[in-house]
């Protein structure tokens, strides 16, 4: 008999986790004009709203009333299911992320994450991967040489930065002994400590991880899939209207994972610095019940890994902004001579310092 | 091979160092260099609410001067129409009447003065040519876009500085009620 998570409360949770991945996504979209136009020194949309906060929503009315396009020749079904695919990934994977420690309230606890698997590591490789599936069925229902060039070179790409992303992770699943990510976030508070995060023992694991995640999600320098100035739109030039909007919403969703996930894994999730001062603080001079306290904690905790996941959304559009796109031989030549080599080189290092007793084992406070 | 001006240097191409190889240093340095930017002042102006200011010596839309007393200090010499280069300017002179005394300065007046705003280069000749200092071209001013091309064509209706008949009769002017109701004619432009 599985035993199944229990659904009241928890899928509570994963309409919220759904609601704010697709509102991240939204705004994403008016985060990425704003900070191109700032890094070139214009301002960007302003005029929908106050400082142009409502140029989501007018795009949207404007992607919902455009022409919906289906190209002679092209399979209906398949050319649909694109970009349903492409969403459905995307959004699956934010289930498991821990978004935040346990609440209580009186006798109840709760935990503000979607559901908790001892396998969320895998889970989310497993549904990432699945995500090449939409950009290729899109790109080859739409009867285009353009789209199939650009849904083959998604597909190349994503299976070959897989690769070496997968092994990154080994080097921390090595370090943690766990596959939940949960358990994974809590070994990084250990307390007292504040230089509990898997970023220190894993510099190199992390630098691979995160080029890789600008692979996965398509994003610059790694665009390969979608670049216009080769491809015309990539997998999705015979798109239109909101299938089109899917796509590029679905590229939002994942960035927002991506860093969710670097987040969790690297930089300490829901934790951040002092977290158990403050909470031994406010229950010994302040006077607090330890239950509140450590209500306030997890509300603060989850504030942080949002400012931490915001952080990386940032990066990924800062970047996105400075590096020119990479040439396909330079990106696979980046991807299976030099990152899967080093990932390798990372968890044979990783496993002579362990044994060297230099870094230990997660362990679970 | 000797180079002709002995100017040229000979580049040797060095092999990359492992930082160059690295190509991580590099990309932070253009991240750096972003990030700068993202701090920077913006060079934007937001259009409605700001505009641009315009120099001090900007030559705009033209104006047909008036004098002291509201009288037209064109003559119609015709020296403007010579001096564009863009051949924009027409006339047509006419003689002032008994009477008319009020309203044109000199025994000579432009009966019709057109400027088509198409060939104007906005080179400021004309202004230069004026012996009257009749014509100028204003400095917070553009000839407006506009939809069809004979809009385009100024007459005096357009260009002529506008003058109230009250603001004439103020200055003891006397006006017949003709001249007035003349005037208002001009002076108040009926735009097609």
């Amino acid at each position: 008999m599985i035993e199944l998570p229990t659904l009241g409360w928890q899928s509570i949770v994963i309409l919220v986790v759904f609601g704010v991945s697709l509102l991240i996504a939204t705004y994403c979209t008016y985060a990425e004009r704003v900070i191109a136009a700032f890094l070139q020194d214009r301002v960007g949309p302003d005029r929908a709203g106050p400082f142009g906060l409502l140029q989501p929503l007018a795009d949207a009315v404007k992607l919902f009333t455009k022409e919906e396009f289906f190209p002679a020749g092209a399979n209906r079904a398949l050319f649909v299911m694109g970009p349903c695919l492409a969403m459905i990934t995307a959004l699956m994977s934010s289930a498991v992320i821990p978004f935040g420690n346990v609440v209580q309230f009186g006798s109840n606890v709760f935990n503000l994450q979607g559901i908790e698997v001892n396998i969320g590591m895998l889970w989310v490789f497993g549904i990432v991967s699945l995500g090449v599936y939409g950009v290729m069925i899109g790109g080859w229902a739409s009867n285009n040489k353009f789209s199939l060039l650009g849904a083959i070179r998604a597909g190349s790409q994503n299976i070959s930065y897989e690769l070496a992303m997968g092994m990154s992770l080994i080097a921390v699943l090595m370090i943690s002994g766990t596959l939940s990510l949960r358990d994974i976030t809590l070994q990084q508070s250990a307390p007292g400590e504040w230089h509990f995060w898997n970023i220190v023992k894993q510099p190199l694991g992390f630098i691979i991880f995160l080029v890789c995640a600008f692979a996965e999600t398509n994003r610059t320098p790694f665009d390969l899939p979608e670049c216009e100035t080769e491809l015309v739109g990539g997998y999705h030039t015979e798109y239109s209207s909101m299938k089109m909007g899917l796509y590029l919403f679905a590229e939002y969703v994942n960035v927002f994972v991506a860093s969710a996930v670097m987040s969790v894994l690297y930089f300490g999730g829901f934790n951040f610095p002092f977290q158990y001062e403050l909470r031994s603080w406010l229950v010994d001079s302040q006077g607090w019940e330890l239950v509140s306290a450590q209500n306030l904690i997890s509300v603060l905790g989850l504030l942080g890994l949002f400012g931490k996941i915001f952080a990386f959304i940032f990066f990924f559009m800062w970047v996105r902004w400075t590096l020119p796109r990479f040439r396909y031989d330079q990106l696979m030549r980046l991807g299976w001579t030099i990152l899967i080599p080093l990932a390798i080189f990372n968890i044979v290092l990783t496993g002579g310092l362990l044994l060297a007793g230099v870094i230990n084992f997660g362990v679970i406070k | 091979m000797q180079s002709l001006s002995n100017r040229a240097k000979v580049l040797e191409k060095k092999p990359l160092t492992l930082a160059e190889r690295a190509y991580l240093p590099a990309i932070f340095q253009g991240l750096s260099i972003t990030l700068r930017h993202f701090f920077m002042k913006k060079a934007t102006i937001r259009y409605p609410e700001e505009t641009r200011p315009f120099s001090p010596i900007f030559r705009g839309l033209h104006v047909l001067k008036r004098d002291e007393q509201g009288r037209e200090r064109c003559t119609a010499c015709g020296l403007c129409a010579v001096a564009c280069p863009a051949e924009a300017i027409t006339m047509v002179a006419g003689e002032r009447k008994k009477g008319e005394e009020g309203l044109y300065r000199e025994e000579k007046y432009a009966v019709s003065y057109e400027i088509n705003m198409l060939r104007c280069i906005f080179c400021g000749l004309c202004e230069e040519a004026c012996p009257k200092a009749a014509v100028y071209l204003q400095a917070d001013k553009m000839a407006p876009p506009r939809f069809e091309r004979d809009e385009f064509i100024y007459g005096k209706d357009r260009l002529v500085e506008p003058v109230s008949p009250d603001a004439r009769s103020a200055r003891g002017i006397q006006l017949t009620p003709e001249q007035a109701t003349a005037l208002s004619q001009k002076t108040s432009p009926q735009l097609s």
